[in-house]
């Protein structure tokens, strides 16, 4: 497979605060490629160096194996965190404008189809809920036929209703082998999106990986949670490693069924119990000693 | 330079101008109050020259008895005042809000000036003129020819410019700002608009609508005061547009960077009311410090008053003002060209 994108020691100072830190990672054309990590970060500052909105302080950055040049413009969409639309303008006015910015544009009907735009085309862009601007910004995103597209936090104050579309819409796209870079801090997100992940915090990368070889290496096995109230024993004499959190004992077993059948041969009562299965958080907290959304 | 894309922003800028009711409705009304206001001052006649106060015990003054020439009562360009007391005439005359003060029963003709005067001292010249007319002095008529100006008429342009000034450093500079700060021209930067076809389009939709106001306004103005325009309207289009597009291309160098809308503005006012005052919107600088008409050519809108009034008052073709014209074009690309070399999408 190809290498869309090359990031070489990345750094960005802004004053004496040092945004990105010698980051370095490649994204290979037609996956979903995911900047996880909690707000401040480093996601959003080291997706605009990449899209070359903001320069690098150091480091370079190559597409398709060669500096970006003029043509990169034309081959990339992007979705902002934080951006604006002329107010008075409408949806369909909006779309018209920027389809008119690209050489090769795509079929505004498919466009529109796809980001369910019919229902909003006459309201202005400052009419919109959250969820119809996001929809308009990734339909304007989309707007050129990219082969490369940056999605910054996109599913950032939506309902899960409107999640779910989004994630849809992201899925489709990306089964018409675009390149998809987003950020998210949602774990639950970059799961079900992302085909890699790099894990970002205090401005470097502390991993990189798909998201299940991510889980593997850092987080093996599960956790059993039992209230206290349910053990009738010494907690001291559990056959596994455990700890409590508030009134709840966290048993870390290897495998689950293994662990139930021994709670169940120390006759401990299972009515409340909860299993958790390791997820991207739990990688998180490992790595750094914290959680993703602190 | 892709005109598809230049034109697709120019679009844009107008539509959204347009629906803006607020700011559309205050670029039409905002000239129009000021030209019938200045109208309704001066009665859309000759200004009022001279005002001559008198004290009397009625409020319509009476001449009967009095000293006064009857030559100089029913002077062209005298207008009289009466005060109810000497003191009060001589309070508003040390003040500047009259020219002369008479004492219209006085056999020794006595008059008050203020010193410090101009207006005062033609008064003063026109009543003693009167007073040698009454003694059968015969005076030698002498009378200079040539093309009488309403003050309304060498005004209008000034107005005219002066909110096209307004608009076009406001309307392309702070706006600029605005969509910096809000991150409207960073989702562009993402798209292939280069700097020069985005500042075009706004300078070019910014010129669109002043234009299309000043014919507005013009008509309105015209339904009531019936300008008298001396040249060409072509002429007068094309200095107005070229002056427009010189103010638009110095509000696009204002805007260049930045987001601080409250620091755009002190800029904008820094720039704006000395050009208004220095660029003869509302009084000639004839007679002012050498100096100060140098700092004067600098702004555009001297150039573009200059060669408006040039066409309107006095017939001038465009080959009379192919100088001011020749400025206006240059001052728009040497700030076209800066603006674009210095542009930022972001901060």
């Amino acid at each position: 497979m190809n290498q869309i994108v090359e990031v070489i020691n990345l750094r960005k100072v802004f004053g004496e605060n040092t945004a990105v830190r010698d980051a370095s990672f490649t994204v290979t054309e037609g996956i979903c490629f995911g900047l996880l990590g909690p707000n401040g970060a480093g996601k959003t500052t080291t997706m605009e160096i990449v899209e070359d909105i903001i320069a690098a302080t150091s480091g370079e950055i190559l597409y398709q194996g060669q500096p970006r040049g003029a043509s990169f413009r034309e081959e990339i969409g992007i979705q902002f965190q934080h951006t604006s639309l002329l107010n008075f303008l409408s949806v369909e006015e909006t779309l018209i404008s920027f389809h008119k910015l690209y050489q090769q544009p795509e079929d505004l009907e498919y466009l529109i189809q796809l980001c369910d735009l019919h229902p909003i085309l006459k309201q202005r862009n400052n009419q919109l809920s959250g969820g119809q601007l996001q929809r308009l910004m990734l339909a304007l995103a989309l707007i050129n036929r990219p082969r490369l597209v940056f999605l910054d936090e996109p599913s950032t104050g939506l309902d899960p209703q409107s999640r779910r579309n989004l994630w849809d819409i992201v899925r489709t796209i990306k089964a018409e082998g675009k390149t998809i870079i987003m950020t998210t801090h949602s774990m639950e997100e970059a799961e079900y999106l992302c085909d890699e992940v790099a894990i970002m915090d205090m401005g470097s990368i502390i991993a990189w990986d798909t998201p299940a070889r991510l889980i593997q290496t850092h987080c093996q096995g599960s956790s059993i949670l039992l209230p206290e109230s349910a053990f009738k024993m010494s907690l001291d004499a559990l056959p596994f490693s455990w700890k409590r959190r508030d009134k709840t004992i966290v048993l870390k077993t290897a495998q689950v069924q293994e662990g139930l059948t021994k709670l169940l041969s120390l006759d401990i009562d299972l009515t409340e119990m909860t299993v958790h299965s390791p997820n991207l958080e739990d990688v998180f907290l490992y790595l750094t000693g914290k959680k993703l959304r602190d | 330079m892709n005109f598809k894309r230049m034109w697709a922003m120019f679009t844009a800028r107008n539509h959204e101008f347009f629906r803006d009711r607020a700011a559309f409705g205050w670029n039409f009304i905002f000239p129009f109050l000021i030209i019938v206001g200045f109208g309704l001052i001066f009665g859309g006649k000759e200004h009022q020259q001279f005002k001559i106060g008198v004290w009397s015990a009625t409020v319509q003054i009476d001449f009967a008895g009095s000293t006064v020439p009857l030559s100089f009562q029913q002077g062209k360009y005298l207008q009289f005042i009466t005060f109810a007391s000497q003191a009060e005439g001589e309070e508003k005359l040390q003040h500047l809000k009259i020219d002369l003060l008479l004492d219209i029963h006085s056999p020794q003709h006595r008059y008050w000036i203020n010193d410090s005067s101009p207006q005062g001292y033609v008064a003063e010249q026109i009543f003693l003129a009167s007073l040698q007319d009454k003694n059968a002095r015969l005076a030698d008529k002498q009378v200079i020819k040539g093309v009488q100006i309403r003050y309304i008429d060498w005004l209008f342009p000034g107005i005219l410019g002066m909110n096209m000034m307004f608009s076009a450093l406001w309307g392309v500079g702070y706006v600029v700002v605005q969509y910096r700060k809000n991150g409207t021209l960073k989702r562009l930067k993402a798209t292939p608009l280069t700097p020069m076809e985005y500042l075009s389009a706004q300078m070019l939709s910014r010129i669109f609508l002043i234009m299309f106001t000043i014919i507005v306004v013009w008509i309105g103005s015209n339904l009531i005061f019936h300008f008298q325009v001396h040249g060409s309207y072509g002429a007068l289009a094309l200095i107005f547009f070229l002056g427009g597009l010189s103010l638009c291309s110095m509000g696009l160098v204002l805007a260049a960077r930045g987001t601080s809308e409250e620091f755009t503005s002190g800029i904008l006012n820094f720039i704006s009311w000395p050009m208004m005052f220095l660029s003869e919107v509302w009084f000639s600088l004839e007679g002012s410090p050498a100096w100060i008409q140098a700092i004067a050519k600098i702004f555009p809108l001297t150039h573009m008053l200059t060669g408006a009034r040039k066409i309107m008052n006095d017939g001038a073709t465009l080959a009379d003002v192919q100088g001011e014209c020749l400025i206006l074009v240059a001052i728009t690309l040497i700030c076209l060209t800066i603006a674009a070399r210095i542009f930022s999408w972001n901060e």
